[in-house]
């Protein structure tokens, strides 16, 4: 008999057609992922995405060259040039990172004593070519200047756990 | 007009096609200019409306004979200096094989020029397209008058392929096979015991 | 139809055609009465296989371009057509080119004989059941001839695989087939689906009669022979990367990928016409014949489709041995079993068809 039922089930496929009614059921399950670009999920205040330099509020640079980040980069995908600034201050001169070479570690966060150099909230930045992804001072000021609202509150949500 | 424009395309094709065969350095062209050359002849067979045929030879031949050659002509390790040592050594049997062929192909030629026609009208052989469809014709042919040498051709392709397989197959002792009935037969109770263990006692 | 052709031309353009000249222009609209709309579907059901199968594993799917994503494949194409060709250094370059095309030429020639309607088929053979079985067992060629020519291993080995398994299951599809046509008599497939009218309580096709194991049959070797999940080890990305397409990029992928789907929505079309009835609606039932024909064709062809997308969210692949055992030891006794006993069958209820 248990014989006879087991052929049955062999050759009526049994097995086959219950996972295809089990995947034909979950069709109508409500999704598991979120609609994504015009729905997003939640970010930690830590969330290491692209990297911006802040300044302060009155538009001073926060970065004072230590060079602390390019030191302790471990992909070594920074590179700073300092010289003194027409005011006496220490500044750089150059501030390059190369994105395709970043681990999004956030080391450079971390030894920044200043809270110049920050790793924002956003991680949208794909580019169409590897030249837009060599960010350069001016492409980080600025998205210092754009992120600045995000990463300021990050900071602050954070700043407890430090 | 058309007819003799499209026989003469695939005619040329054909024997083009044959003789880059043999002469292709690249056994792997070789195999594609075969594969041309039975296309080709399929088109003749059309043009014969023999379509039948023509797609028979299409699926048997190109879909799977020269599939296989293909098969095994790709996975081939040739060592052409190797090849070429033979060449002397085989060229009077060769030379011999090609020349009676070409004799006997010379006398079919001119022994079907210098004889009477087979039937004064050939196309009486062939029932007209609109009474009977090839195919029909064929296997009305083939399941009556020729029944018996056709069950016989199939017997002798059936006696070939046994002795293919009989020649080729080696059982070797000692090899791990997966055994599906074993696996769909085992029940739940082949595989464990469900023992109650008494704290402090063990399996005893 | 050359009469009809060369009035035509002289009501709508004002010239006059000689008749083969009409004929070949005939023939070429036909033509492209047929590819055009099919490239628009092969566009679509990539977006709805892939839609179908997110579903099924609880996701979205395609949802950016276009309303729900519509015209993903479209951007696909677009992305693909300005990537660059990459032709490798040692590849067999005329081969490595000429395996793409291949492929899709074969995909779209079998078209030329599946009738969407009662006469409307571009060439209504008198062996069309063995032209679709023709052109597929040349679709072989496309998958061994790219994996030859890439030289590369893993191409190499997808070939390899793609041949012996799509060989295999020819056998059963052949013999799948004999079934069919013993039942209907004619090797015509518009003979075919006219044999399935009111084939048993007023259901048109023969997947209501003891044929449905064979459809089941051609179904799964339809599967195998198009390399669709489970039996897509040819490309089986996880194991040969992505097997005979590693080395292509660009239009030569596009063409492959295309080519691809046209077979599978041919393999979806050869089971409607085969098992479902074709264009004659699912019941011999008056109100329903009021429904073009056509309708009825696509709208098998699309459930086809579903069940194909259905699949492949279904099951894992198969390890090569047991696809090897499914097809031969499997299949193929039980379709030749099957002819056996249609053959048994029309013989002693005297329903030999004339």
């Amino acid at each position: 008999m248990t014989l006879l039922k087991h052929a049955a089930r062999t050759f009526l496929l049994s097995e086959f057609v219950k996972a295809m009614w089990l995947t034909f059921r979950y069709m109508f399950r409500p999704k598991a992922t979120i609609n994504y670009p015009y729905e997003k999920g939640p970010l930690s205040p830590r969330f290491r995405g692209e990297h911006a330099l802040r300044r302060y509020e009155n538009g001073e640079e926060r970065c004072i060259a230590c060079k602390l980040c390019e030191a302790i980069c471990p992909a070594q995908a920074i590179v700073i040039e300092a010289a003194v600034a027409d005011d006496g201050s220490r500044r750089t001169t150059r501030y390059d990172i190369d994105m395709t070479k970043c681990i999004y570690c956030g080391f450079c966060e971390e030894a920044c004593p200043v809270e110049a150099i920050v790793e924002g909230p956003n991680f949208e930045f794909a580019t169409e070519t590897r030249e837009e992804l060599f960010y350069n001072k001016e492409k980080l000021l600025k998205n210092g200047d754009m992120w600045e609202q995000e990463i300021a509150t990050n900071l602050k949500l954070d700043a407890p756990y430090r | 007009m058309i007819y003799a424009l499209c026989f003469y395309l695939f005619a040329t094709i054909t024997v083009f096609s044959a003789i880059m065969v043999i002469s292709s350095r690249n056994p792997v062209h070789s195999v594609l200019y075969l594969i041309l050359a039975f296309f080709n002849s399929a088109g003749l067979f059309i043009l014969l409306g023999a379509e039948f045929i023509a797609m028979i030879l299409v699926i048997v031949y190109v879909g799977a004979v020269a599939v296989l050659f293909m098969f095994v002509v790709m996975m081939l390790d040739i060592d052409y200096s190797e090849l070429r040592k033979g060449f002397q050594k085989y060229l009077p049997i060769g030379g011999l094989i090609g020349l009676i062929l070409l004799a006997e192909l010379l006398l079919v030629g001119f022994g079907w020029g210098l004889g009477g026609p087979v039937t004064t009208d050939p196309a009486t052989a062939i029932p007209a397209l609109n009474e009977m469809s090839n195919t029909e014709a064929i296997g009305s042919l083939l399941y009556t008058k020729y029944a018996f040498l056709f069950q016989m051709a199939g017997l002798i392709l059936l006696v070939a392929m046994i002795g293919a397989i009989v020649l080729t197959h080696r059982a070797r002792p000692g090899v791990k096979k997966q055994n599906i009935n074993d696996q769909v037969k085992r029940r739940r109770g082949d595989a464990y015991d469900i023992v109650k263990v008494k704290p402090g006692q063990g399996l005893g | 139809m050359a009469d009809l052709l060369v009035e035509f031309f002289q009501w709508g353009f004002g010239v006059t055609l000689v008749p083969w000249l009409a004929i070949i222009l005939g023939i070429v609209v036909g033509i492209l009465a047929i590819v055009l709309p099919l490239l628009l579907v092969v566009a679509m059901s990539v977006y709805m296989d892939r839609k179908v199968w997110a579903a099924m594993q609880m996701r979205r799917g395609p949802n950016v371009v276009g309303p729900w994503g519509l015209m993903q494949s479209f951007a696909d194409g677009l992305k693909l057509f300005l990537k660059e060709t990459i032709i490798p250094a040692s590849a067999n370059k005329f081969i490595f080119l000429l395996a793409p095309a291949l492929t899709f030429i074969l995909a779209l020639v079998g078209w030329a004989v599946i009738p969407f309607d009662a006469g409307m088929v571009l060439a209504d053979l008198n062996v069309g059941i063995l032209y679709i079985f023709a052109i597929s067992s040349l679709g072989v060629y496309g998958i061994i001839l790219s994996g030859w020519a890439s030289n590369s291993r893993y191409a190499f080995l997808g070939a390899l695989r793609s041949s012996a398994q799509m060989v295999s299951y020819e056998v059963s599809m052949g013999f799948v087939l004999v079934t069919v046509l013993m039942c209907a008599g004619s090797l015509n497939l518009s003979e075919i689906v006219l044999a399935q009218k009111d084939t048993f309580l007023g259901v048109n096709g023969y997947w209501f009669t003891p044929l449905f194991p064979m459809m089941v049959i051609f179904f799964i070797s339809a599967l195998a022979e198009t390399n669709r999940p489970p039996f897509d080890l040819p490309e089986a990305e996880a194991e040969i990367v992505a097997g005979y397409q590693v080395e292509y990029s660009s239009m030569a992928f596009a063409l492959f990928f295309l080519g691809e789907y046209a077979n599978i929505i041919l393999m979806c079309a050869m089971t409607s016409i085969l098992f479902l009835g074709g264009w004659l609606p699912p019941f011999d039932w008056e109100p329903l014949y009021l429904i073009p024909g056509w309708i009825w064709f696509f709208g098998k062809i699309f459930f086809m489709f579903f069940v194909f997308a259905w699949v492949k969210a279904t099951v894992p692949r198969y390890r090569y041995d047991q696809l090897m055992r499914l097809g031969w030891k499997v299949f193929l006794p039980i379709s030749l079993l099957w002819v056996v006993l249609t053959g048994l069958f029309l013989l002693l209820t005297d329903k030999i068809p004339a």
